[in-house]
Parts: C-alpha cells; structure tokens; sequence
C-alpha cells in the first residue's frame, strides 16, 4: 500500500509574525520556514505505517515554488521514499489545492492520504475534508489514533464533546492532531541520503486548470489588542462583575 | 557506551558564521573535490547570529566579487557617521574615530548575510547541517582532534532517552575548524586542554544586546551610523551605542559593556533601557515597535589575548580565535578573512603533504588580520583607567599608529567585580518597550525543549547559597540578559532556578560568573533563538 | 436578498449554543435565516432552534442514518439543500469543520473559515496565523457563499422566536464507507484544560503542591479545568501538562482565572483568545493587570477561601 502525505511550507510556528504596515500581508523575509507542524505528524505517522509492515511506500507531496523542495527533502530525510513537487508559484486556495491533490491521488491510488488538520498560516481548516469529497471517499478529520487493519482503518478523532471513534474503508483521508504522535529527529546521514532519492516535479497546470482560487484577500491587518478592563475593590465585587456579564 | 555512527570529511567546519562559512566557500573554489561540511547549531543559518553590523567589504570582494550584483537581503551604503558623547539629557558632538569612519562600508544584518551566504556555499557542494549542535570533541588515540560529536537529541530532563531519541554521530575529519564565535564552547575546551592560551593574556569580552525596530514613517535615515559613549554608563565602565539607520523605516539598535565591569549590581540589560530613554532616543523610538531583539558577548581581547590558533588536528578562525577589532567594532571582515586565510591555508597543505593544521598559526600571525590587530593593541586597555584616560591614550595610540614602545595588559572579566562597590546611577523611570527581559526574550523568539537537560551546568552548586549570597549577592540574576538566573524562595527554601529555556546562547554567565563555576553547553540541536534580521 | 442556511449541531436532543452564536452572524449578514436540523429524531432540537431570534424557517431532516453526525453523510445532505440559498453556515466547531468544507468542495467552492465580523454579505474578516493577523476575504458576487462562524466572536441570538418548522425528507445517497463506532467522553476530574469553558490556574504565588489544593478546590466548585504557569511547574507544584503559556497549552475558555501569576507574554501568548480574564494578584503593578478584563489586588490565601464562601 502507498501512503500519499500533504506537506504545506509554512512561516515555522516560533516566528513572531507581524502584518506589514502596509497592511499587504505578513513580513516573512528574513524569516524561518518549516514543515506545518501538522504535516509533520502526518509523515511520522505514515513513517509509523511502514515501519510496521503496513504500508510499503511513502510519498510526500507538496505545492509551491521550488522553494518548497526545501520541506521536501527534510521529509525525505525523516523517511519518506520520494517526492513530488506541485509547481505553483500562486498560493493555492483550499479547493484549488484539493483538486491538484485529487488528480494526483489519482494517479498514485494511495491507500491512505494523510495530511494535516489546518495549515498554521491560513488556518483553513478544509483541504482535507475537501479532497475526500471530491475524490468520493471517507473522511477521519483529527485523528489522535490511528489503527490499520486489512482495508479498513480505526480512527480516534479529536471532537468537542471527547474522542470519537470512526471505521472507515480504504483509501481514505485522514487528517491529524497534535496528539497523534511526535515526529522523529532527522539523523544526519539520512540528510545526505535523501539527496539521492527521487524528487519529481509536476506542474500545476498538468494537473488541474487553477479555478477555485476565486476568494478574494483583502487588506491585513493586526489583532485587536486586548485592552485594560477594570478592577474591583473585592471578592463581592468580582462576584457581582462576573455575574453581570453571565458568566456564573 | 555503543559504538557511534561516524560521517566522514575532509574539513569539518563548527559554525555557520561569516567564517566558517567563509572558509568552506573557499576550500570549494580552491578544491571543487574537498569533501566539507559546516555544523550549526541554529535551526537555520543566521538565526543565533547577531551583530551590528556595519562591515568592510573588502572580503566580500575577494570571495565573492560579483557579490553587489546579487547582494545580501539588507544592505544599505554607509553615508554619514556620528560620534557622540551623550550626558543624562544632553549630547556632544566628538570628532568621529577615524577607526569609526565608515566610508565605503555597508550595513547589514549579519544573520540575513549568513542565510545568504549558505545556499551559495551549498551549490559549491558544501554539506551545510543546521539544526545540529557539535556538543563534544572526538579524539584520536595520538591525543589529536578527529572531529566533534555531535549532540543526541531526544534525552529528557533527567538524562534518560524519550521515545524520539537519536543517537548523535561522530564527525571525523583531517582538520576540523572551529568557528563558534566568541566565547566558543568547544574551543574554551580546547584552549584549555592544548594550553593555547599560555603565552598570551587571558581573553576579555564585551556583552552586546540588540533591538531591531521599525519606526514610523520618515524618522529613519538610511545609512546613518551612530555612535554614543558616556551616559547611561559610568565613566569607569567601558562601553557604548550603535544606532545604525537601514531601509524600510527599520532601525537598529544596541548597546555593548565591557565584561570587566565592576559593579555586581549593575545589569547591561538595564544600560540598554536606560540608553533608549535618551531625549534623543526616545523621541526616534516612540510609536515605533520591536521586531527581534536579542543578546551575544563579543571578543574584545584582540592582540595581547590571541591564542595559539592551531592544534593538532584542528583551528580556531574568527571571533572563536579572538579576532574582532575593538575599535572599529568590527570583527565580520576578520572573521571572513581568517576563515579564507584558513582555506588557502590548508589547500596549500593538501596539495603539498595532505591535510594538516600546522603552520596555520605562523600564517595567521604574519597576515593582515594580526597586524591590523597590532596596531589598535592599547586603545582598548587605555580605558581601564576610566573613560578620559582611555579617550586620550586612544589618540595617541591612533596618531602614532600604533607603534608605542609600549603594550597594556589584559585581565580577565570574572575578576573584576569588587565587593561592597556601591555606584550611585542616574537612571530613569522606562516606558519604552519591553517592559523586562521576559519581554525582551519574547522577540528573540528563543526556544528550547523543556524537557531536556539543563544547558547550563553549575559546576559547584553550594557557592551560590554561600559565598556569592555573601560577596556579590547573586550578580547572574543581572548580567543574564534572558533573566536565565532567578532566586527563589518557598517552603523549600532559597534556591537557584534556572530557566535553561530562555537562553539566547550570548554567553555572557559562561564569562562574567566571578567563581566560573557556570558552564555553558549545547542544549540539543536546533534549540536556541531565532533571530530575524540581526 | 441573501438567503441563509445554519447547520444546526446538536446532541442527546440538545441544541448547541454554537447554533445560536452562528444564528447572531447571519442576521447580521441579513436575509433570510433558516437552520437545518440533521438527525434520526429532531423534533425537540428544530422546536429549540425555532425559538431563536432572527430565524425564519426551520427544516427537520430525519433519517436513521443521521443518528451520528458523520461529515459523509451530512456534507452531501447539505450540498443538495443548499440550491436557493445564497449563504450555508455552521459553527466553527469540529463539527462544523469537520462537515462544512466537505460540502463546500460537493459545491465547488472554497469556504470562508472563523468569520469574525461582517463587512457586507459577501465580505468578511477572519484571524490566520493563529490570530496574529486578521485579514478581510470577500467572496464574489453569484457565487454560494459557504462559511464557518467564529464562534467567541458571536453572543448568542436570543430566544422567545417561534419560526415554522417543516419536515424534510433525506434526498441524497448515503455512503456506507464510513462507520460511527462510538463517542468516548472524556473522564477524569474535572474538565480537559484544553477544551474546559472555565479554566482556573495557579502561579508560583502558592508556594507548595499542598497549597496549589486551594486552585483545584476551587475548580471543582466552578466545574473548570485547571492551569498553571511555568514557575509552578517548574517548582514542582504541578505536573508540566498543567503548563499554560508559549511552551504550554495555548487554551481559549470563555472565562480564565489567573491567581499569582504575574503575567509574562509568554504566558500571556496561552490565553489571549480567553473571553474573560480575571486576575488576582497582591501587586497592583503586576503586568497581568494591563490586559485582565477583571483585576483584583489582595492575597490569593484570603481571596480564594472568601470567593468559594461567596459561590456557595
Ligand atoms: C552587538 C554586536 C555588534 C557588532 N557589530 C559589528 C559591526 O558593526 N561590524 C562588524 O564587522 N562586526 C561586528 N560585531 C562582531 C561580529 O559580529 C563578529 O566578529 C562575527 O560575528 C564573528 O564571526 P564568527 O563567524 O567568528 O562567529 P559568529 O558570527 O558568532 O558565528 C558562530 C556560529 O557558530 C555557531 N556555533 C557556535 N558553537 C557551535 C557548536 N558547538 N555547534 C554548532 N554550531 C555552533 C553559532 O550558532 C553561530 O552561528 C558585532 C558583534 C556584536 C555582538
Ligand atoms: C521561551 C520561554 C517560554 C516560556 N513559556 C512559558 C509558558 O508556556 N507558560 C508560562 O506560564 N510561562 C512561560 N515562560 C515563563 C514566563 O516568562 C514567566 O517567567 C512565568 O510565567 C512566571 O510565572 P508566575 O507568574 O507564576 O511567577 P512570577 O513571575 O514569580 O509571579 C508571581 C506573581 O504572584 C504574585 N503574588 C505573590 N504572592 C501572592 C499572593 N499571596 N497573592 C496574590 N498574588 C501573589 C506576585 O505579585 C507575582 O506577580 C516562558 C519563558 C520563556 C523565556
Ligand atoms: S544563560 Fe548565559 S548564555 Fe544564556 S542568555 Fe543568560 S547569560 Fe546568555
């Protein structure tokens, strides 16, 4: 079985992120970039999979310019078996993103596609849950575990009210949390290893004609900042307060 | 302990500052077939490096002349130069040292020139590991340097592996270059254990804390390079501003004390705050914000404190060999120099009977780099005798370019703080930010694992308790700019607390801890800041 | 005029307040305002709904098959609904997230996620980088808009509504890929930290594990999660999992208590989405005071005790 892993290039979770005076969006020269944290989790649970004799591929997918070969190889360094580059040099929207992944899921038939929940820039929340519909198959969004067995798959997924257990048959997208696993170090040699594995690239165009990136963005700007709120003499006061704002 | 994996090179550089990587971009255009390769211990390159920096680009030129063609991402022409003497409210215009004439010269950040320096180091087929810290070194029977070892990541608070746990790996090579910047931690072991140290003056440094900001429309003057002595500081402590001017309504702006300070309750960190309260400052600064800020200690011993740079099996370049000019403030075209100096070096070796790292320190000593530090050798050690002392023995010194009779003497940093000193400051009530260290570490984006071992070893744990409670009252918790250092109290008592994770690896407790009981380590690789364009 | 579907989330019979935050974003984008109901017996969830304020119609949609709310079966339910209706909404929820975008893409088109607030019917402003930025997305003209509403950016609608109820029939193909096994609600004492509406935590300020008791009394009575600041993890006073902050959780309940914590930005960072702040701390210029919507100065060893009396 394959294993098709989406990985998004994304502003590394620890960068201090401030929108651009201008209000045109975010600075990011200068700054880190990284696998999406979620992503990761994805690639160490599919590593996880063929570890264990479940999968026998793993093949880690990601769209952008060729900057995104950068995340590429550190998922080829962590283990994945090789790499496909969606050449785009637009950041694609989620349904746009969906359909180029639908076409390729065609083309590999994966047995399991894995990616994260939400990327940490846009926090969309929908790529996922997109390319199971478009694609007519199963879905198991935020997965905290994940159990194989034959063609179907036991997932435990993170929802409001606990856990929710779900079977779904396979091939089928899944979409991991943070509790699924801890991604693994990369080891030195294996760097130097994942230059010689195989990196295609496609174009976006080969895949899919761009429609669906049809949300306009407009102007940025910086959260609103929480301002000071007042202060009370005492507990009765506090009690009172609180009350009032329907909150005991 | 198992038998660890081993990676083989040629060269194998500690370091992706300007040069180290100066140095394995060399080796590749003089030896396309040399096997190299750099670690660093940032999670990407240039995100622990901080500095001015206005550099001389001299070196620029030499490595890579094309280089304006495609030039780092901030670079801006130096145009005018300040030289300031500042009282608690007023401002005295001095005649600029000429060390500090910067025409010519470039601003830049020095981590956005290493992060672009790498890819071009990369397509030379330099192997380039970020991420990866050289915790210890390897060593060969004969008692030589095989390589270093690199950290294992994955151990938890108390030394046992986690589920993630990876084992590092030995990196052995001929000739392995250390160029860890100042305060180095494996090259304050091998000074040590070689004694390269034994024929010169101990080593002195500085502190120097940074603030990248950006301000509102029409304040800033790209290319102004400014300079202050004088207030916040007292006349006997030695040290001062840098205000350089860059594009895109972005200031930089820092602050660097002498390490051999007296005062054990002075805190530079406070010096910085205090700078920025300025009238002058403050009227740049208000309405503006911080966008990274951070702390590193830089060399300033230069000629008296230079050690023997070579050992067997390894070098020492840039500012891990001491090299920086104190005063120009600068040490990036030194640093670039010995790591080019280095390369020829030992391509001139492999050429001739293979890889070695003798004659390096011969080479060195009758290079530019050494002469250059020759002739500033008494400007900075004029100024232990106070701040109009120092002014005036600099002049001299310049005026005869150097060629006193005479060379001063260096002492070391931990020995300078005196008991019972007590300086009276004229210090103001702050409003700009950060309002503290916590504050300030936020923008230096610093991370690290908590559950790993504590990076920063207390080598005798009852002195803090005992004899430093008594003699200095605990000066760590004032010279960490990353409020590292904290003692508590609680029903368990008084306690040192140690918050490893909000080092910014400036090294400073490593330096100024008067007892050198502090020991700085690697923490696992990756951890540390993550500066953006300092 | 717009036209705007809710999708209601629901469960052992009981509307979700996130239906009626979701119901207080439509109105605001205006129009027409009906709320589908997807279950295997939903009278007494569509009679809930239909009380809301600002909703027109109800649609109960019954079948045996709705009896777990799965993205597969809904989504496509949904989808087919959604023709004559110019907006489909649902709470930021999983569930929401989980359902949404799946019949978004049955739709062919892209989802608008957390709306925040409402600029026009079309245009909207919604937080990215993990709030650090908001940005303005505005969807075309003709084109459905399909959304997710923020839900602590709404209060919810109010009720004493009562709209038409009509019964529907499911119309779609149902899928039998995807299978509910079963719901595990988290036990333990006490609510998650992560998920808990009220979280209380303790700083270093309490001095001990065995007084760090006072906090967890005090969550008990108030039924929320417990937290903690670096420093009390650190002295050994609670386990690191109860670590609020930069390196901790980063939590968003609707009311959090900070008592003895000074208020670092890095813990700070934790909690800056949390809808009420309270803070109690014995230095009036504690940095927590600048951004608490409720302060208290005085000793958290007399406050605590006084505030239990007072809950009684
Ligand atoms: C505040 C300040 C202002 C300055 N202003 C100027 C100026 O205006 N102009 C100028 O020319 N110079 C200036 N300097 C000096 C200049 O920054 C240094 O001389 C220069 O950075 C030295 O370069 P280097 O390569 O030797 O070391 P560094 O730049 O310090 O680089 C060392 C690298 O090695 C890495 N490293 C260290 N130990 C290990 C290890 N064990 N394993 C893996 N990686 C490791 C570090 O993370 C770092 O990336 C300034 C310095 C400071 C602190
Ligand atoms: C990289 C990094 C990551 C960090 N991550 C986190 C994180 O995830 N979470 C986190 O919390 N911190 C984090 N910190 C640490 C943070 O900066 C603070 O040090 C920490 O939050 C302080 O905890 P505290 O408020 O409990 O302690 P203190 O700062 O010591 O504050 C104690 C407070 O209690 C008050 N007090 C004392 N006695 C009483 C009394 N009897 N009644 C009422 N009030 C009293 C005092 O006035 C004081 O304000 C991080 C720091 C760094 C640099
Ligand atoms: S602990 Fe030491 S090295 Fe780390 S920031 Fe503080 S003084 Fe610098």
């Amino acid at each position: 079985m394959k294993v098709l892993v989406f990985i998004k290039r994304v502003v590394d979770y620890n960068v201090r992120v401030k929108v651009r005076p201008d209000g045109s969006g975010v600075d990011t020269d200068g700054v880190k970039m990284s696998i999406n944290p979620f992503d990761e989790i994805a690639l160490e649970e599919a590593l996880r999979m063929r570890e264990a004799g479940q999968a026998d591929e793993v093949i880690v997918v990601s769209a952008g310019t060729s900057d995104c070969q950068q995340q590429l190889r550190t998922g080829l360094a962590m283990g994945a078996d090789r790499a496909i580059q969606i050449d785009t040099d637009k950041p694609l929207q989620p349904l746009t993103a969906a359909r180029a992944f639908q076409a390729l899921v065609e083309q590999q038939q994966p047995g399991v596609v894995l990616l994260g929940k939400q990327a940490i820039d846009d926090d969309n929340n929908q790529t996922g849950q997109m390319l199971a519909a478009l694609w007519g198959r199963p879905q198991a969004t935020n997965a905290a575990k994940i159990e194989l067995s034959g063609d179907t798959a036991r997932v435990t997924r993170e929802v409001d009210a606990g856990l929710e257990v779900l079977d779904i048959d396979l091939p089928a997208v899944i979409t991991t949390d943070l509790r699924l696993n801890t991604p693994r170090f990369v080891k030195l040699p294996d760097i130097m290893k994942a230059k010689k594995k195989p990196l295609d690239v496609v174009a976006l165009d080969g895949l899919v004609s761009d429609a669906g990136n049809d949300l306009k963005i407009g102007n940025w700007s910086p959260p609103p900042q929480r301002g000071k709120g007042i202060m009370v003499d005492d507990v009765a006061g506090l009690v009172t307060e609180l009350k009032s704002r329907g909150l005991l | 302990m198992s038998e660890r994996e081993v990676m083989e090179y040629d060269v194998t550089i500690v370091g992706a500052g300007p040069a180290g990587l100066s140095c394995a971009l060399r080796l590749k255009q003089l030896n396309s077939e040399l096997n190299v390769c750099v670690i660093e211990k940032a999670a990407e390159v240039g995100a622990h490096i901080l500095s001015g920096a206005v550099i001389e680009t001299g070196p620029l030129d030499d490595l890579l002349p094309d280089w304006r063609d495609n030039p780092p991402p901030i670079c801006v022409a130096a145009q005018r130069d300040e030289f300031l003497l500042l009282s608690k409210t007023g401002a005295r215009r001095l005649p600029t040292p000429p060390q500090q004439n910067n025409h010519g010269n470039v601003i830049v950040s020095l981590g956005a020139l290493c992060g672009w320096l790498a890819p071009q180091a990369e397509s030379l087929g330099v192997d380039i590991f970020p991420g990866y810290a050289a915790s210890a070194i390897a060593w060969k029977q004969d008692g030589s340097v095989s390589g270093v070892v690199i950290g294992d990541m994955g151990v938890d608070k108390s030394g046992q592996p986690k589920d993630t746990y990876v084992e590092g790996i030995e990196i052995h090579a001929p000739v392995t270059v250390l160029a860890e910047g100042c305060r180095g931690h494996l090259s304050k072991q091998l000074i040590k254990h070689f004694s390269l140290d034994k024929d010169c003056d101990p080593q002195t440094y500085g502190i120097g804390m940074k603030e990248l900001w950006r301000l509102p429309e029409g304040r800033v003057q790209p290319g102004l390079i400014q300079h202050t002595i004088g207030w916040p500081l007292d006349p006997r402590t030695y040290g001062g501003s840098f205000v350089y001017h860059l594009d895109d309504n972005r200031l930089a702006l820092g602050f660097v004390v002498a390490l051999d300070y007296a005062d054990p309750a002075f805190s530079p960190f406070e010096a910085l705050q205090q700078f920025k309260h300025h009238p002058r400052m403050r009227a740049l600064l208000e309405g503006g914000e911080i966008i990274s800020s951070g702390a590193r200690a830089l060399v300033e011993g230069g000629y008296q404190s230079l050690p023997n740079t070579q050992m067997p099996g390894a070098l020492l370049i840039g500012d891990a060999a001491g090299l920086l000019n104190v005063p120009k403030i600068k040490g990036t075209h030194q640093a670039m120099r010995s790591g080019m100096l280095a390369a020829e070096h030992l391509h001139q070796q492999h050429q001739s009977d293979g890889l070695r790292s003798d004659g390096f320190d011969q080479a060195l000593r009758g290079s530019a780099i050494v002469s250059e530090l020759k002739r500033v050798r008494n400007i900075r050690p004029g100024f232990h005798k106070g701040l109009w002392f120092g002014l005036a023995n600099a002049v001299w010194e310049t005026a005869t370019a150097g060629f006193s009779p005479w060379t001063m003497r260096q002492h070391a940093d931990h020995t300078a703080l005196q008991q019972n000193l007590s300086v009276q400051r004229d210090w103001v009530e702050r409003e700009l930010p950060p309002k503290d260290r916590l504050a300030s570490v936020y923008f230096a984006a610093t991370e690290h694992d908590e559950d790993q071992p504590v990076h920063l070893q207390i080598l005798e744990p009852d002195v803090c308790l005992t004899r430093c409670a008594e003699e200095y009252d605990h000066p760590c918790t004032r010279f960490c700019p990353a409020s590292v250092y904290e003692m508590v109290e609680d029903e368990q008592g008084k306690r040192l607390q140690i918050n490893a994770a909000n080092c910014v690896h400036c090294k400073t407790c490593d330096i100024k801890d008067p007892y050198q009981i502090i020991n700085w380590v690697t923490p696992e690789g990756g951890a540390g800041p993550n500066y953006q364009n300092l | 005029m717009s036209k705007l579907l809710i999708l209601a989330e629901h469960a052992n019979g009981k509307l979700n307040p996130a239906t009626a935050k979701c119901v207080s974003c439509a109105v605001k984008i205006g129009g027409d305002v009906h709320i589908a109901v997807f279950s295997d017996s939903g009278q007494a969830v569509a009679e809930q709904a239909a009380r809301l304020a600002g909703v027109s119609k109800v649609l109960n949609i019954e079948h045996a098959d709705f009896t777990d709310p799965l993205a597969a079966m809904i989504a496509p339910e949904l989808a087919a609904l959604a023709s004559g209706y110019s907006h489909l909404l649902a709470p930021s929820s999983m569930y929401g997230k989980d359902v949404l975008p799946r019949a978004a893409a049955l739709l062919g088109v892209n989802q608008v996620s957390d709306i925040m607030s409402v600029n026009d019917a079309r245009s909207f402003t919604r937080p990215v980088y993990a709030g650090n930025a908001i940005i303005e997305v505005s969807v075309p003209e003709d084109m459905l808009v399909a959304a997710t509403v923020r839900t602590a950016s709404w209060a919810a609608a109010e009720e004493g509504n009562s709209a038409e109820i009509e019964q529907l029939a499911a119309q779609s193909e149902r899928p039998s890929h995807t299978r509910f096994v079963e719901l595990q609600s988290e036990g333990g004492d006490g609510p998650d930290l992560q998920t808990a509406s009220v979280v209380v935590s303790g700083g270093r300020a309490l001095g001990s594990a065995e007084n760090f008791e006072l906090i967890y009394q005090l969550a008990k009575k108030l039924k929320a999660g417990v937290g903690a600041s670096r420093a009390a993890v650190d002295a050994g006073y609670v386990p690191n999992d109860m670590q609020v902050g930069q390196t901790g959780k980063i939590i968003s309940p609707e009311l959090y208590f900070a008592f003895g914590i000074s208020g670092a930005i890095q813990h700070i960072t934790g909690i800056k989405d949390a809808g009420t702040i309270v803070a109690v701390n014995k230095d009036a210029d504690a940095p927590i005071f600048e951004l608490a919507d409720i302060g208290l100065v005085g000793d958290l060893f007399q406050i605590i005790p006084e505030l239990e009396q007072a809950l009684d």
